[in-house]
């Protein structure tokens, strides 16, 4: 490290708009810190994508950045169009749980399989956040929310082995206590190719937290740290010991050929083939 | 020249006219210019690929468009029912692409394999808010291609998405077709910013449009912004300003994008409207009618929206009676009736289902009615 880290150099002077205590404030600053060490003096070789939701608004408009707002769920298909006609920039899309892993899950898992060679940063604060604290797919199984009221009565998603299975080359999960596991995971994503996911279990006091029980952001961050189970001690726990614990570590990290690699192949064999 | 099918014409032109990114989901009876680019895009280093859904069709092209490629996808009602958020994000965003609704019987599925004209509002009002569509249609082989071209280089100039709205017989019928050279086909690119230009989103009608990944900080976004790409969430003049201008940048060249095929428009008793694959039996109604010695015209829309009102109320000026003969239960014959304005009895002429046409009797027998009902 040449300079000390200043995160302003990478952003635009806009108020953040995310409310006290929000895991979207710690997930910026790892972010930054993470391009920062990797020696990234500005974001020039960079295109952030998001959807809809709080996340969303990590990058846009607050990265001094190429940066697309797109709809909700649709980051991933945009992210898809800009990668494959310019293969030579590093694509980064954040979001949230209910714009990956819900409204956009089918996209998520599209790219995984096809190997896309892009970063996909999941904010899982648990909810529906900027709509108001609705139950979202990733919600634990009772929790209250506003529209489950008595507590929410379906099983989350596991977003981190879902990208496994669907083919992804880097899955890692952490919480925002795991700043520096988290950080370095961003660095390592940030210089490998393929479909990468980290999936970032967030606080959210203002929407879920205080329904959830929570009365501020440190009692949720406690609630991180003494349900945290690394996944090396997970693999050896029965299923029944594992409910409401959140597994964290590095899930996957393989390497296939990405989608533009293959389609290229493709290209080139097709201009061998003479018109018929 | 060729032999082609409407949907071949379609991938030719727009091989022609620069695309270099398709995207699309398989759908009858529009499959075969997602399978023709397949096939040529590779070759000339263009990119074409299947996504999961017609949401995610949008969206890449989008991507695409903005990463600096021309961008195209196709499809068919049902299809273009999932398209309508990307259409009107691409609205918003002033993102310049090109998407192909080769209409089918709707509505849901209806009859997949069997023509039908019952998008022609949608083409128009399908996504939610405020906008304005430019929606081209093609009744020949021929103007497959050259209205692909058009899309493409409306799209560019005007910085917005551009519906071809084709149909299934269109799409599916075979013709003669004389390509015109690459030496005689206008091209039209969109205008890149100067060094050192920050307004991305206005302070012109129609701004300079930058790709990402060119250092320029480009900020996209769908939700209301300034001339910079910055959220304005709340702002009741900065709402106004942006979708008064998306809108503005179009109707108010309404009369450059208005494009017909006219005959005896300022002089003819009965007059027809129509688009697409039922203007081609109006040729034939209009000749024998003629023969009866029933002056008779027809303004046939190759451009459907902005709708040239002003066109249709010219045919009024001397028409007792309009037929507007569509396959659909009236859309057109609304829009029809509106420039009329009372000025001349309007009539509809409708069909829908399995595929058939209106055909030159059906229409003749019209013609024949209502001049003997209004005369």
């Amino acid at each position: 490290m040449t300079e000390a880290f200043s995160p302003r150099k990478y952003l635009r002077d806009i108020t953040p708009p995310f409310c006290p205590g929000c895991g979207a404030y710690t997930v910026t600053n790892i972010f930054l810190r993470a391009v920062h060490e990797l020696g990234h003096e500005d974001f020039a070789n960079f295109v952030f994508c998001s959807g809809i939701g709080c996340s969303a608004w990590i990058p846009s408009p607050h990265f001094m950045a190429d940066s697309v707002h797109t709809l909700h769920g649709r980051s991933i298909p945009v992210a898809t169009g800009i990668k494959l006609v310019r293969p030579d920039v590093n694509v980064v899309v954040f979001g949230g749980d209910g714009d990956i892993v819900g409204i956009g899950l089918s996209h998520f898992i599209h790219a995984a399989r096809r190997n896309l060679d892009i970063l996909v940063i999941m904010v899982n604060n648990m909810v529906y956040g900027m709509t108001g604290g609705q139950v979202a797919p990733t919600t634990p199984f009772k929790t209250v929310t506003t529209t489950t009221p008595y507590g929410s009565f379906e099983q989350p998603l596991d977003a981190a082995r879902l990208a496994v299975t669907a083919g992804a080359c880097y899955v890692t999960r952490w919480t925002t206590m795991n700043i520096n596991e988290l950080k370095e995971s961003i660095k390592e994503a940030l210089k490998t190719r393929g479909f990468r996911f980290i999936e970032v279990i967030s606080q959210c006091p203002t929407a879920f937290g205080r329904r959830a029980g929570f009365k501020d952001a440190g009692e949720m961050l406690k609630w991180f740290k003494e349900n945290t189970v690394p996944i090396e001690q997970a693999e050896k726990m029965g299923e029944n010991k594992l409910i409401s614990k959140i597994v964290v570590g590095e899930f996957v990290k393989k390497q296939r050929p990405t989608l533009g690699e293959t389609l290229h192949a493709m290209m080139e064999e097709a201009k061998k083939q003479i018109e018929d | 020249m060729h032999f082609w099918q409407g949907n071949e014409a379609c991938a030719e032109g727009a091989l022609a006219v620069g695309c270099r990114f398709f995207a699309g989901y398989p759908i009858t009876p529009s499959s075969e210019i997602a399978e023709l680019l397949s096939k040529r895009l590779p070759k000339v280093g263009g990119i074409a690929i299947q996504m999961e859904d017609e949401l995610a069709s949008i969206g890449a092209i989008v991507g695409a468009s903005w990463a600096g490629a021309k961008s195209m996808t196709a499809t068919s009602g049902p299809g273009f029912s999932l398209m309508q958020e990307g259409i009107g994000y691409a609205f918003m965003t002033e993102t310049p692409c090109v998407i192909v609704d080769v209409q089918r019987a709707g509505p849901s599925t209806g009859q997949a394999t069997k023509c039908g004209q019952g998008d022609i509002m949608q083409a128009r009002w399908g996504t939610h808010g405020d906008y304005s569509a430019i929606v081209l249609s093609p009744n020949s082989v021929e103007e497959m291609f050259v209205l692909t071209v058009r899309a493409f280089n409306l799209a560019e100039k005007y910085r917005t998405p551009v519906i071809l709205l084709a149909d299934e017989i269109i799409a599916h019928m075979r013709e003669q077709i004389i390509v015109p050279g690459s030496e005689t086909l206008e091209i039209f690119d969109r205008r890149k910013p100067e060094v050192g230009e920050k307004a991305f989103f206005g302070l012109e009608e129609v701004p300079p449009m930058p790709s990402v990944g060119e250092g320029r900080n480009v900020v996209v976004t769908g939700s209301t912004h300034d001339e910079y790409g910055i959220r304005v969430t709340a702002d009741p003049v900065a709402h106004r300003k942006l979708v008064e201008r998306l809108n503005s940048k179009i109707q108010n060249h309404a009369d450059t994008l208005a494009d017909f095929e006219g005959y005896n428009v300022e002089e003819c008793e009965v007059g027809i409207v129509s688009c697409g694959c039922t203007s081609r039996s109006v040729y034939e109604a209009v000749e024998n009618a003629e023969k009866k010695g029933i002056k008779t015209g027809y303004v046939r829309l190759r451009a459907i929206w902005p709708f040239p009102s002003w066109i249709i109320k010219k045919m009024a000026e001397t028409a007792k009676s309009i037929i507007v003969p569509e396959m659909n239960l009236r859309q057109l014959y609304y829009e029809v009736e509106r420039a009329v304005s009372g000025q001349a009895h309007v009539t509809a002429l409708n069909k829908i289902g399995g595929g058939e046409l209106i055909t030159p009797e059906e229409l003749m027998a019209k013609i024949i009615e209502v001049r003997r009902k209004y005369d």
